[in-house]
């Protein structure tokens, strides 16, 4: 199958198989920040955006993106660059597997939470698992990131 | 894995239903949540997803709900947060991450009949109908119930009334299914108990509503009908929690779900 699509603001005619999934679409076109992690929707590893708002890759049909714009972190160097100071400050990364799709989350959540709160991030931030950071790290990041008092 | 073989874009929801029956095996796409996550072959899929089911609307009487509606939007839509308290969007607040609500959709959910769904109890509780291309408006309660053929699911529809309604859970992690799923609601002296996740499908308890439409809700009847509740229905086991463990969970859960009621009336 084929489809015209938008990825990081460049128009792509992409060729897919019927049920593939966009992660799977993305790597093989050569993004390879969007990472495959449980592969059941549930750990937010593969987060990119669909129309600005953040979605799971791994759950979305490659066949539904004609006519969308799809962002992967490869388009948000900078956004990405400062917010991922804040992790360095805090000594919040470990591995760095689930940072790409974290870094989309917390992008986006930045953009959408008016007034952000600490119960409020980490009710956005659910869906995005991480086995080594233990999460204390990345919340002092990201409390001070968001502006949080 | 999934293999999909022919993905159809109806033009129209005409289309959508007679492909749907025409096409024996076909399957309606909707979020692809629960799709992904096993392996199977599909000869024709529909996807809806250029129809513009993704709308929540009002009316004079109602708010309409389409089939292609996300659980994100449930959630955050100032029409669905302001809909009986908001029980609709506090039911599908933990399902999973922002980004998985953001893919899956409440028709999936519906039309899917899922058990374990959070959404279906708190629709339950309100009393919500749905509307099909070919069959018309039938309610929620009886598709849960029925039998039925081939359709399109349209939108579903919750009347507004005056209800007062509340969504309770318990999870092993906040993410996490439930592992059993209670919604109450009042209206007047009318009131709904709805159980689901037991780990079968949610069913309304009248024993319950029938015993606080006699009795009024009271700190001590909302107990009284959290233990009728636990009498009335059959509880089950699966991995997530054992028939005996949700029946003792039960009754707390309903209680709990009618004090919050009791403080909002």
């Amino acid at each position: 199958m084929q489809l015209e699509t938008t990825i990081n603001g460049n128009k792509i005619v992409l060729d897919f198989a019927g049920g593939e999934f966009l992660a799977e679409t993305l790597r093989r076109y050569g993004y390879l920040s969007v990472k495959e992690g449980c592969d059941t929707g549930s750990c937010g590893l593969c987060t990119v955006w669909l129309d600005g708002a953040p979605v799971l890759s791994c759950t979305t049909l490659t066949a539904r993106m004609e006519d969308h714009e799809i962002t992967t972190i490869e388009a948000l160097n900078v956004e990405a660059e400062e917010f991922a100071q804040f992790l360095v400050a805090e000594g919040a990364e470990q591995c760095g597997f689930c940072a790409p799709g974290f870094t989309m989350t917390v992008l986006a959540m930045r953009r959408e939470l008016k007034h952000p709160t600490v119960e409020s991030i980490n009710h956005y931030l659910a869906g995005n698992l991480c086995r080594c950071s233990g999460y204390k790290g990345q919340m002092r990041a990201i409390v001070k990131y968001m502006g949080v008092e | 894995m999934l293999e999909i073989e022919n993905i159809i874009f109806p033009a129209n929801l005409g289309e959508a239903l007679a492909t749907v029956r025409g096409i024996p095996g076909s399957v309606v796409l909707g979020g692809c949540g629960y799709l992904r996550l096993g392996s199977r072959k599909i000869r024709t899929a529909i996807d809806l997803a250029r129809l513009g089911l993704d709308k929540i609307v009002e009316t004079a009487d109602t708010v309409e709900i389409g089939a292609m509606v996300t659980l994100r939007d449930v959630e955050t839509d100032a029409l669905t947060v302001g809909l009986a308290g908001g029980v609709l969007a506090k039911s599908v607040e933990n399902i999973v991450g922002v980004q998985l609500r953001k893919c899956v959709t409440l028709g999936g959910s519906v039309a899917g009949r899922y058990p374990f769904s959070d959404p279906i109890t708190a629709l339950m509780a309100v009393d919500a109908e749905l509307l099909f291309h070919g069959r018309g408006v039938i309610s929620l309660q009886d598709y849960l119930e029925g039998k039925w053929g081939r359709d399109i699911l349209v939108k579903i529809i919750v009347p507004k009334r005056q209800w007062i309604a509340a969504f309770t859970s318990v999870r092993k992690s906040v993410t996490d299914y439930a592992v059993l799923n209670c919604a109450v609601s009042k209206s007047g002296q009318d009131y709904r108990v709805v159980v689901g996740s037991r780990p079968s499908r949610a069913l309304r308890v009248t024993t319950a509503e029938n015993f606080l439409r006699e009795n009024g809700l009271t700190k001590k009847s909302a107990v009284r009908a959290g233990e009728l509740a636990a009498e009335s229905l059959q509880f089950g086991d699966n991995p997530r929690g054992s028939g005996e463990y949700r029946k003792k969970i039960c009754p707390v859960l309903v209680k709990r779900a009618l004090l919050e009621v009791l403080d909002a009336a």
